[in-house]
């Protein structure tokens, strides 16, 4: 059914530190490595070793200039489903294939009443749905629902695949429906946001922002590179540079 | 977004095809045509065709079409869900009409039941497909009050041309039906030049910034890209069309789909000699068809969808 629930029990979602994160790929490698062979397998890809090679992925990494000038940086920006608390993908599905689950709060699709119409990636702002060219069905971000529940799993791999794989602990998962778990205590202290807010979906996804540059831009070190000047205080030999400089430079 | 043949086949075809039904069901109720066996079938035969063929092609934009039985369950919440359930009704009262007009079967007082019925259940699924469009938030050039009502005028304007060339065939000079033509003609102009001016003068309210969180820290530019070459999400979301480009073909539609029928909709209604006015008829048919085909190619190709801001920047 692609009408909502009116609350989910738990809130499962993921924490992106985009302070830390440090635009490997490696979540979206591992990501695409285990989802080939679970859920939602499978993952095709259309022309691998041809000129136009592409395929369906369920998380990208974006690299971003931000600011200007000395204060410019690069932020690193994954991108995946954010397991909307309100996302219309799901409400504008026709056949019931897309839902949101009343007990975790994640969004999936049934590939078996799935008609691949496509309209639910319209619907999404994030770009989070992907349609499998061979498959003929849309794929996203299932929270690993074959890892985090499977108890034949040692418990600290009962994660999603994208944050076992962090290298730099950029990717946190939990459920932010709780006040008290750790993500959640974890958006509270560094100002967690939601993206695009304004279309209404109620992300569950939070990102956590770049903390302030602490080296500082590089103004003083040109300072000090540039060409003598003659001053008063400077003793005879400065002078005679300084006067050589000016005389040579007619 | 990716204009795709299939959907502006399936948007244009059954969008013409639900308009002369809902003529002809309006011309029976009213007692405005003879209850001519042969133009019943003729009429009411490239309707339903019309449709029929738009349905079909529209299952050619699936990925799993032998699927598309399960389409009809989500009604509590999805356009497409009630689009379909609407599509398929209506083909109930529209037979029904067409028994009783074509083969006799049924008393006067039915026919007009089925063909208020089929009226209101053509208009309710050409409502339904402008509702899909409209209802996303995604896709600013579409969440436009103004795009369900023109997808209800345009499918009227192209089904009363239609119609009008059907009873200049049929020898009937029939000035009602040019004259409700003309009035969807310059109605959906109208609406049409509006939602135009309503879509350029709107603020791009949504950002590189805003989409990335990252606005507080200054402007936000691609500087490496996920992939290399273009994913689904780029080959269906990020289709441009050169603004110079869309200027033109905007006035060829308006010429084509609204000027020109317009102009051949008065003529028809002097005193024409029979073949001038199939002629003229035919003329109008034609060149509504190709002005709505391209007005349905830019109201996809002019659509920029939010999340092509995380591929380009800017604002959408």
């Amino acid at each position: 059914m692609t009408s909502l629930p009116e609350r989910t029990e738990k809130k499962l979602g993921l924490v992106i530190d985009l302070d830390t994160c440090v635009g490997c790929h490696a979540c979206a490698t591992s990501c695409k490595e285990w989802n080939a062979g679970g859920y939602s397998a499978p993952l095709t890809d259309q022309d691998p070793q041809g000129s136009d090679p592409h395929g369906a992925w369920l998380n990208r990494i974006h690299s971003y200039e931000v600011g200007e000038g000395p204060e410019s940086r690069t932020v690193h920006f994954p991108r995946s489903c954010l397991h909307c608390e309100t996302p219309a993908c799901v409400t504008v599905c026709p056949t019931g294939a897309s839902y949101k689950r009343a007990s975790d709060g994640i969004v999936l699709v049934n590939p078996d009443t799935c008609i691949g119409c496509k309209l639910c990636s319209w619907a999404c702002p994030y770009g989070a749905r992907e349609y499998d060219y061979d498959d003929g069905v849309m794929k996203k971000c299932t929270l690993c629902i074959d890892r985090i529940y499977n108890e034949t799993f040692a418990p600290e791999d009962r994660i999603p695949a994208c944050v076992r794989a962090c290298p730099t602990g950029a990717r946190h998962f939990g459920d932010l429906g709780d006040p008290d778990s750790a993500v959640s205590r974890l958006v509270r202290e560094r100002e967690g946001f939601d993206l695009l807010p304004e279309i209404g979906y109620r992300p569950v996804n939070k990102y956590l922002p770049p903390r302030p540059r602490r080296d500082r831009a590089a103004e003083p070190v040109l300072a000090a590179m540039e060409p003598p000047s003659a001053r008063s205080s400077d003793s005879l030999v400065d002078r005679f540079f300084s006067w050589a400089d000016k005389t040579l430079a007619r | 977004m990716n204009p795709a043949y299939s959907v502006i086949i399936f948007t244009t075809a059954s969008g013409a095809g639900y308009g002369l039904l809902i003529g002809l069901a309006g011309a029976v109720a009213l007692g405005l045509v003879p209850r001519d066996p042969a133009l019943g079938f003729v009429g009411l035969g490239l309707a339903l065709t019309l449709v029929t063929i738009g349905l079909l092609t529209s299952t050619f934009h699936l990925g799993r079409p032998e699927r598309t039985w399960r389409a009809v369950s989500q009604w509590r919440s999805s356009w497409l869900s009630r689009e379909g359930i609407a599509a398929l009704v209506t083909y109930l009262p529209a037979g029904a009409l067409g028994l009783g007009w074509v083969f006799g079967e049924i008393v006067p007082g039915q026919i007009a039941v089925a063909a208020v019925l089929s009226m209101l259940c053509a208009l309710a699924t050409i409502w339904c497909t402008g509702m899909i469009y409209s209802s996303l938030p995604t896709i600013r050039a579409w969440h436009q009050p103004l795009v369900a009502p023109i997808y209800l005028v345009l499918a009227l304007a192209t089904g009363g041309v239609l119609l009008t060339g059907l009873l200049a065939a049929f020898g009937n000079p029939a000035r009602w039906a040019a004259a409700a033509s003309l009035l969807a003609l310059a109605a959906g102009w109208v609406m049409k030049s509006r939602y135009w001016s309503s879509i350029d003068a709107a603020r791009k309210s949504y950002t590189a910034e805003a989409a990335t969180g990252l606005g507080s820290l200054g402007t936000v530019r691609p500087l490496d890209p996920p992939h290399t070459q273009p994913n689904f999400v780029m080959r269906e979301m990020g289709f441009q069309v050169a603004r110079r480009h869309a200027e033109k073909l905007r006035r060829i539609s308006n010429v084509l789909l609204f000027a020109l029928p317009l102009a051949a909709g008065l003529l028809l209604s002097l005193d024409l000699p029979g073949f001038g006015r199939i002629a003229l008829a035919a003329l109008s048919v034609l060149s509504a068809t190709a002005g709505v085909l391209i007005e349905r190619w830019l109201f996809f190709a002019e659509a920029e969808h939010v999340v092509m801001l995380y591929y380009r920047g800017g604002a959408a």
